[in-house]
């Protein structure tokens, strides 16, 4: 049905969007690929506009570089695993009959709403407080200890705040998925004697494939960029730092625009190599 | 799955999913009681549920330092016009990748997906350099444009999962009937997407209205929204749990009812082509 | 540089082309930056009355946490961007930026404002080259705060001049963990600003430095270990469960429950901890200069948070007047008539504490001689190339103290031991100084 004349105008639809990204990706990633080769640090006035690759040395061979890979990796891949797993049961659960199931729902998916500077206030301040979080009442009422989280456990306690925000996103994708799952052909199985988690291995969850890549992608996408969770709670300290705390640290706690340009150029590139081997999954799905 | 189920198994997983719902929900709910405490019963330990003197003062108090409307409306204009204008640049992309695919339509897709890793505190400084030389720091309109280019990747996406759904036939038989370009995309496309449209919309207009890095390092004054107005209230001097609660009620609760409202619409069509 | 930048951006494809630039439409549109303490809060509540005075000028208030608001304002700065008339900031910043030209000076305040009567220290650690550039909107020190209840309760009796030792000792007597009792609270939480104020003093008053005359750092000394190993085993004794993450604020908090028993920070703290609208045990507060090691220097700071124009503000003269009028000399006694002589901003005018109203405040004679105890240019026992007692007034502190304090805070959650912490806060400081070329 591509006739020429629409595949022109395809094109002129396609051109402002493709423009306007690619004006705000180059602009400034080329901006700050210059930035990554000087010496600019503006409290000092220094702007030296060609120091090599001293930049990308410096950031590379800082001890807090691999550091914050790691924990970048470990909170993104904890996260994902965490709601995957925990959006699956949700999914099923509320694909169940229930009563009030609106209701429940909406209890449900209200996290997604918040935003997360807030998200992370709250959990800080009323949840996870040892002196005055609700936690800690519990513990206190049982007799136990309070746990303190931010200081003993802090990636875990990011972790389960970033989790919490994004466990309704992940079950809200997955329950449409499971809904438009062919009844007859669950039944059929069931007909089979086939029991339930042999079901769930062999229909539901080959079904849930697509919807589970695509939620990996875009979490991924918005997990990389986590940065007011930690800002609030731990402000990188305890293990926290991940690769675009590290950044944001050089850019704008050292003021040394240069080392955190090369830090970002670094980010966007580990970034990206993640993203292509996602993006081949997902687009591999996307055809079929 | 018009089983029929036993009324026990019913029961059995509604309490379930019921104490899962408040466990979920718990923090927000918490955070919405206290902030109805003083600032005493904040911290009494152990707390008290309900039972405590119910009172507004935190919101008064809140009110008269920071001028809540303000920063509603801005959040409001700038999320609403980001995602306005994210549709409007989105809707010929997306409809062209949809139903006229070339060789390349994946890879523009997966590209524009790419161009969503750029870290922004690594652009800051470029961007923050750009809108002083355009004199749009502290400005709605940037605002709305920024975020825009930030969340058109998603729109992009989403809109376009959702054309390929539309089955070819009709565009055919439209054709046919002599529609042109333009009125088969106004007529004939739209209406029928109206429903994945609507969900586009109202994910976009929440991750705009929660975005907190671009708002918060770009504004002051004029076109500051509801991101700068908790950033005055993290970490004050002194006993602030209540006021801190209202505070976070406050920004969270507009969009929360609309969440709340639209969820039926925000779910259909919340696919990413997930679904087949 | 701007030149540069300029060039690039211009060349550039435009990104934010939908804005129209407003030129001097705000003429007389003063913009504040300003910290979220409850001193700022109360200043953006009497504003009325300086729009009594000068009905041609708006006031807009942009009121950010500390760590925000320092990020925003230096990133404003830094690069011009002109978002903002007034800026408040610390004694850390003041000089520095002048040097840069970025401040305008403010050597003419009006003929009744009476820049003599600030206090010496202040007016020192706000000026460069003898001009001032930041007017003191309040000054401090730091002190030790203490329950006398708990003290008259447990018979412990504290000295004027405590040592560390003493206090170490009353915290350990004072701690309860059971009854959620402790007897001292410390900042832990990483920030220059925030830990690595207070691990400064104490590293101070046990005699270490952070460099030597050739800008070695020291922090491999036997002294900072000394300091540092005494502040992790007293806090683990005696301090607050996830101390590593409390900041002024959090402690402020957790002493007006009533859960310390001494707190060791800002002297301003004293006229929150005696308010009895927010404090529990507003009536039981005694005060003590910071404690030393009998070494030559106690650990108390020097601190202003100050009022600045930037050079890039189009309202300068505006921006001065609103000046003029939140240091002024009649600013207390607005405070003072609308919210009691105890909520003033202290530490910042000789007249204040010349005042017999206000000498009658418990903690009014304990701030200022904290403040006259501080020398900013002498603040070690051995000779160091740097001023600044609790910060290293040099452009890199801000990121070297910060990283440092994350070593630090990590060593009080109990990941590292000091020796750790500080071997890693040594080559880290190294690696930063190298890098700046101080070495």
């Amino acid at each position: 049905m591509a006739t020429k004349a629409s595949k022109s105008a395809a094109r002129l639809m396609m051109a402002p969007a493709v423009t306007l990204l690619l004006g705000w990706m180059l602009v400034p990633l080329t901006m700050t690929l210059y930035f990554s080769f000087a010496d600019y640090r503006p409290l000092r006035a220094t702007f030296e506009p060609w120091i090599g690759f001293d930049n990308y040395v410096r950031f590379t061979s800082s001890s807090s570089f691999w550091d914050a890979v790691t924990t970048t990796l470990v909170m993104v891949g904890s996260i994902l695993a965490i709601t995957v797993v925990l959006g699956i049961l949700l999914a099923l659960l509320l694909d169940k009959p229930i009563f009030g199931q609106g209701i429940v729902r909406i209890l449900i998916i209200s996290p997604f709403f918040v935003m997360p500077t807030v998200s992370a206030l709250v959990w800080k301040n009323m949840m996870m407080d040892p002196v005055n979080g609700v936690f800690s009442h519990v513990s206190r009422f049982l007799g136990a200890t309070p746990h303190d989280f931010l200081t003993q456990t802090p990636l875990f306690s990011i972790i389960l705040i970033v989790s919490w925000q994004w466990l309704p996103f992940a079950t809200l994708i997955l329950l449409t998925a499971i809904q438009s799952l062919d009844g007859e052909q669950l039944e059929a199985a069931e007909m089979d004697g086939a029991p339930p988690l042999k079901r769930f291995w062999h229909i539901i969850l080959p079904h849930l494939a697509r919807a589970i890549t695509i939620v990996i992608l875009i979490q991924t996408i918005f997990l990389l960029a986590i940065f007011a969770e930690i800002f609030v709670t731990t402000q990188g300290s305890f293990g926290t730092r991940t690769l675009t705390y590290l950044v944001f640290q050089r850019v704008l706690e050292s003021q040394n625009v240069g080392l955190g340009s090369a830090g970002g150029i670094i980010a966007v590139i580990l970034a990206n190599i993640i993203a292509l081997f996602l993006m081949r999954a997902v687009g591999k799905n996307l055809d079929a | 799955m018009a089983r029929a189920v036993s009324t026990r198994t019913r029961f059995a997983w509604t309490a379930l999913a019921w104490t899962i719902a408040f466990l979920m929900f718990f923090p927000i709910l918490w955070t919405v009681l206290t902030s109805f405490k003083t600032e005493a019963e904040a911290i009494a330990s152990p707390p008290s549920v309900v039972a405590f003197d119910w009172t507004l003062e935190n919101y008064g108090v809140v009110q008269e330092r920071s001028d809540y409307m303000r920063y509603l409306w801005n959040s409001i204009i700038i999320a609403g016009g980001s995602t306005l204008l994210g549709i409007a640049v989105a809707i010929p992309a997306a409809w062209a990748m949809a139903f006229v695919p070339g060789r390349f339509t994946r890879d523009i897709l997966m590209w524009m997906l790419s161009t969503k890793m750029l870290p922004a505190v690594g652009v800051l400084y470029p961007i923050y350099l750009i809108c002083i030389e355009l004199g749009v720091l502290d400005n709605r309109a940037a605002l709305v444009v920024i975020l825009m280019l930030i969340n058109l990747p998603i729109i992009v996406w989403m809109l376009y999962t959702y054309f390929k759904e539309i089955p070819g036939e009709i565009l055919e038989a439209a054709r046919m009937d002599g529609a042109n370009l333009r009125s088969e995309i106004l007529y004939v496309l739209t209406p029928m997407a109206i429903p994945g449209i609507a969900s586009t919309i109202l994910l976009n207009f929440i991750l705009a209205w929660n975005e907190a890095f671009w708002t918060l390092n770009l504004t002051s004054v004029d076109a500051a929204p509801l991101t700068a107005f908790i950033a005055s209230y993290s970490s004050p001097e002194g006993l602030f749990f209540a006021k801190l609660s209202a505070a976070s009620t406050m920004a969270i609760a507009p969009i929360l009812i609309l969440g709340w409202f639209s969820q039926k619409q925000l779910v259909r069509g919340l696919t990413f082509g997930a679904v087949k | 540089m701007r030149q540069k930048t300029a060039s690039l951006v211009t060349t550039a494809l435009a990104v934010c082309t939908a804005g129209t630039a407003f030129a001097d439409a705000h003429a007389t549109t003063v913009t504040i930056a300003t910290v979220n303490n409850g001193d700022m809060i109360r200043m953006q509540g009497l504003t009325d009355d300086f729009n009594e005075k000068h009905p041609d000028i708006t006031l807009e208030w942009v009121t950010l946490e500390e760590n925000i608001l320092r990020q925003r304002v230096t990133q404003d700065i830094a690069t011009n961007g002109g978002q903002f008339d007034v800026l408040t900031i610390g004694m850390y910043e003041t000089p520095i930026w002048a040097a840069q030209g970025w401040l305008v000076p403010l050597d003419d305040l009006g003929e009744d404002y009476d820049a003599d009567d600030i206090i010496p220290a202040m007016r020192a650690g706000l000026s460069y080259e003898g001009t001032l550039y930041a007017a003191p909107f309040y000054g401090e020190s730091s002190m030790v705060m203490y329950r006398t209840d708990l003290f008259d309760e447990a018979g412990l009796e504290m000295p004027r001049e405590p040592t560390w030792e003493q206090i170490a000792e009353f915290a350990r007597t004072l701690t309860d963990k059971d009854a959620e009792q402790y007897g001292i609270c410390l900042r832990g939480k990483a920030g220059w600003g925030e830990n690595m104020a207070f691990i400064t003093t104490v590293a101070n008053s046990f005699g270490a430095r952070w460099f030597d005359e050739e800008w070695n750092a020291q922090l491999d000394s036997p002294e900072w270990l000394e300091a540092v190993t005494f502040y992790n085993d007293l806090m683990a004794d005696a301090g607050p469960p996830g101390a590593a993450t409390n900041g002024f604020n959090e402690n402020l908090a957790l002493f007006q429950q009533g859960k310390c028993g001494m707190w060791i920070d800002a002297t301003v703290a004293a006229s929150f901890v005696t308010n009895p609208n927010d404090s529990e045990v507003a009536d039981s507060v005694g005060f003590a200069l910071a404690p030393d090691t009998g070494r030559g220097k106690r650990a108390n700071w020097l601190w202003a948070w100050a009022l600045a124009v930037p050079s890039g503000s189009d309202a300068t003269d505006a921006a001065k007047q609103f000046i003029a009028w939140a240091t002024s000399k009649d600013y207390l006694e607005l405070v003072a008539s609308t919210e009691g002589w105890s909520n003033v901003p202290p530490g910042s005018r000789t007249s204040l504490y010349k005042n017999p109203e206000y000498a009658q405040v418990p903690f009014a004679e304990m701030t200022l001689e904290s403040i006259n105890l501080a020398d900013p240019g002498n603040p070690t026992v051995d000779q160091v190339p740097y001023v600044g007692i609790q910060y290293v007034a040099i452009p890199e502190w801000q990121g070297i103290g910060t990283s440092a304090g994350q070593e630090f805070s990590n060593m009080l959650a109990g990941q590292q031991t000091p020796e750790e912490a500080l071997a890693r806060a040594q080559e880290l400081v190294n690696e930063e100084m190298e890098a700046a070329g101080y070495r």
